[in-house]
């Protein structure tokens, strides 16, 4: 049994190398077999230096670290679900080296000292922490925060998440406001009053179930005024955690004709379906699992109604799941973020209509993505853009497997999989369906800003 | 009793009747039967004497209550009832932590009644030595009121095999109307669903359903007719513009069934809103099985009370 060890970002700088890794980087499209010299949290060039650890890693993969556009931290405000040293540690459990952290926590970030206190915080934290700010005070919908401040402060971006910025005029003045500061509104698209009551998705299952439906157009509705938004403004509008594939059209139609627009899936709601919500227990792409529109063979007793399976926007059909994918494929979608939304028990283990939505995702992303890899859905160089390098890019961080670049990456094991279960988890919380289930890839090193963040024995140990 | 519902029976639950097979809808329908005639003979076995019964009704319902609770104690039971009001209940405690601690008190079996849709899952899973029967859960299921429903249409039409049904009103909301379907279909019948678009479109393709708004084509052919209840604070807002629009459109009256079959039956599940979903002619109908459905309520609570304490012996 290999001891995870994790470190942290005020470590010393880590020196080691890796032979004959597979070293995948999407940013310069290379996948090739190499040594991997990382001297002083810097990766080199030429033959390892004597004296350093030389680690066999064949058949392992490296990539650039994993970076999570949507997670929540829970701080300040409800730390028994996670904390900053709980949920860096899930993330670098999970191969993630940066994480941007949503504003919904309570009190919400919408005040540039409660966003400075936050990343002091996270400065010994096992990933790095970036902040996205509340785009409204109190995330209400009324007044604006002070973006430039909040800019300064260093938010990466603005959202009222957990919500919509539903007045739109007040998006609409976000929008604007934000060009000067080339900083993206990120918006949950969820038009309130068309999901209102809404538990799952809207839909035969939900009809059978007997649980509110939230329609797609929930999310239309908001895609489509946004972009006419950002369009009219010249605002850079970000739509987070996309569930229909009713949205994927303006996107694509927005974005030929010249409108700034990006926008991440969950791996979630690549994979999962509305179906969980009866109890079915497999992935969108796997195939024999179709049950009937209300035919009873879909409800099974063991896993039906599980609170677990209740998350916002709520799990898609299954055809929008596959176009979510493809989209995934394509490039229509910038990247995968995971919505990582810790609860404790207590807040799950409820009648499914009293569950408070969400679920974790930080260590079962990788895992999910792969599985769509191994299905023939997603091309591992894809997967892993999606997961690293363009979400990245759309925050200003560096990611390049390149001599000289700063060591920030992930070592993966394709081979081997794993069992999500609670003592597994690095997370406070387990919250996710996918307990007790195999994920292919097991995570063995994550060295986040030249530091070892996390260590499955590669490095550290035997 | 008679030994073949013995051996069709293998459920410690009774969460919808969507699991049950034709076979053993069919034994617990014969059981109520049997056990309908002994208790007019005063002959009723004491198959649940020793065993604890724990009413927990989250959401209030005479009648369900008390059909439930004459059936445990007529079959020998001792019936513990958790009033919501003024219980832990009220203070906030966990659906699980008050099941569990009725089980601890020694409650064998718990007839759950609750708003939200799905809790009686969530409490399977969560007891260990308790048996779960669902009094209705949300607008999802309500099982033994399908299953009376189902025993009533059986004695009328003889069997439901080939038999058309009308279901009229809020079925989207409606969990008699959705075990209904389950219970129905699977007895061999064919189900229409009647009322405005919002409250019927959404089981438009489920097997043995066909969806018709109108509602004088829904009814030409009908065996028997199911008016549900309109709630109404439902009926303005969510499917239909107001309630005298439902009322002309979906109302039943004498004259729209003239357009069902001569002698087609009438049910529903009660209390009734006389003058809305049904007219108030239509309750002293020689057609109405309303009166029947009444009363093989109680029967029917003691088939699946009888069947799920046999079960409860090998677990
Ligand atoms: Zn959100």
């Amino acid at each position: 049994m290999v001891i995870d060890r994790f470190g942290s970002l005020a470590d010393p700088p880590a020196t080691f190398a890796l032979t004959g890794v597979r070293v995948i980087d999407p940013s310069t499209n290379t996948d090739v077999v190499r040594d991997l010299v990382v001297a002083d949290g810097v990766i080199r060039n030429g033959d390892a230096p004597s004296g350093i650890p030389r680690i066999d890693a064949a058949g392992l993969v490296a990539a650039p670290g994993l970076c999570d556009l949507h997670t929540h931290l829970r701080t300040p405000g409800d730390e028994g679900a996670e904390t900053i040293a709980s949920g860096t540690r899930a993330a670098a459990h999970g191969g993630f080296t940066t994480v941007c952290a949503m504003p919904n926590t309570d009190p919400p970030l919408d005040d540039a000292l409660r966003v400075r206190g936050l990343l002091a915080e996270a400065a010994h934290a096992a990933a790095r922490v970036r902040v996205v700010a509340a785009a409204t005070r109190g995330r209400a919908g009324e007044q604006l925060t002070d973006h430039g401040a909040l800019a300064a402060a260093g938010a990466i971006g603005f959202s009222d998440d957990g919500v919509a910025v539903a007045p739109a005029a007040v998006a609409r003045q976000a929008l604007a406001y934000l060009a000067s500061l080339g900083l993206p509104l990120v918006e949950h698209a969820e038009e309130p009053d068309l999901a209102a009551g809404g538990l799952m998705r809207g839909g035969p299952t939900a009809t059978r179930l007997g649980l509110g439906g939230w329609p797609a157009s929930a999310e239309l509705a908001i895609v489509e005024r946004d972009l006419a938004l950002a369009a009219e403004t010249g605002g850079w509008i970000h739509f987070t955690h996309l569930a229909t594939a009713a949205g994927l059209e303006p996107i694509r139609r927005a974005r030929a004709s010249g409108t700034r627009v990006t926008c991440d899936v969950t791996p979630h709601h690549l994979a999962l379906t509305d179906a969980w919500v009866a109890g079915d227990r497999h992935f969108a792409w796997e195939n024999g699992h179709d049950p009937e529109p209300g035919a009873s063979a879909g409800l099974d007793p063991a896993f039906a109604y599980d609170g677990v399976c209740r998350v916002n926007p709520p799990l898609p059909t299954r055809d929008d799941a596959m176009a979510l994918l493809a989209a995934v494929a394509d490039g229509t979608v910038d990247a995968i973020a995971t919505d990582h939304a810790p609860h404790p028990p207590e807040r799950k283990a409820v009648p499914f209509a009293e569950a408070a939505p969400g679920l974790i995702g930080l260590e079962t992303a990788l895992g999910i993505g792969l599985a769509a890899v191994a299905a023939g859905h997603l091309e591992l160089s894809t997967l892993l853009a999606a997961l690293s390098t363009r979400p990245a890019a759309l925050i200003g961080e560096a990611r390049s497997m390149a001599a000289g670049s700063n060591a920030d990456l992930v070592v993966f094991d394709p081979q081997r999989s794993w069992r999500v279960e609670r003592a597994a988890l690095a997370s406070r919380s387990a919250n996710t369906p996918l307990v007790g289930m195999d994920l292919p890839g097991v995570v063995r090193l994550t060295v986040a800003a030249g530091r070892i963040t996390y260590d499955a024995g590669l490095i550290g140990s035997e | 009793m008679t030994a073949t519902w013995i051996s069709t029976w293998t459920r410690r639950h009774l969460l919808d009747v969507d699991e049950l097979s034709r076979a053993e809808l069919e034994a617990v329908l014969d059981l109520g039967v049997e056990l309908r005639g002994r208790r007019a003979a005063r002959e009723l076995p004491d198959s649940l004497r020793g065993l604890a019964v724990g009413l927990a009704f989250y959401e209030p319902s005479t009648r369900t209550r008390v059909s439930f609770e004459l059936a445990a104690r007529e079959l020998g039971a001792t019936v513990t009832d958790l009033s919501v009001a003024g219980s832990s209940v009220a203070k906030g405690e966990s659906l699980i932590d008050t099941l569990r601690t009725l089980e601890r008190t020694g409650v064998r079996m718990v007839v759950l009644r609750h708003a939200a849709s799905g809790a009686p899952y969530l409490a399977a899973r969560s007891l260990e030595r308790a048996a779960i029967l669902n009094a209705g859960d949300g607008t999802h299921a309500h099982p033994t009121q399908a299953l009376l429903d189902a025993l009533t249409l059986r004695e009328a039409l003889g069997s439901l095999e080939g038999a058309r049904v009308v279901i009229v009103g809020d079925a989207a909301h409606s969990r008699v109307a959705r075990s209904d379907l389950h219970a129905l279909v699977r007895l061999g019948a064919s189900v229409v669903l009647s009322g405005p678009p919002a409250w019927v479109n959404p089981f438009a393709g489920w097997p043995g359903v066909s969806v018709v708004t109108d509602l004088a084509t829904a009814l030409s052919g009908a065996d028997a007719v199911v008016a549900l209840r309109v709630q109404r604070e439902r009926a303005a807002g969510s499917g239909v513009p107001s309630l005298g629009e439902y009322v002309s459109r979906w109302g039943l009256t004498a004259e729209k069934l003239e357009r069902a079959c001569p002698g087609a039956w009438l049910m529903h599940p009660g209390p009734a809103n006389e003058g809305v979903e049904i007219a108030a002619e239509l309750s002293t109908d020689p057609r109405s099985l309303i009166g029947r459905q009444v009363e093989n309520g109680v029967p029917i609570r003691m088939a699946v009370l009888s069947l799920l304490a046999v079960e409860m012996d090998r677990w």
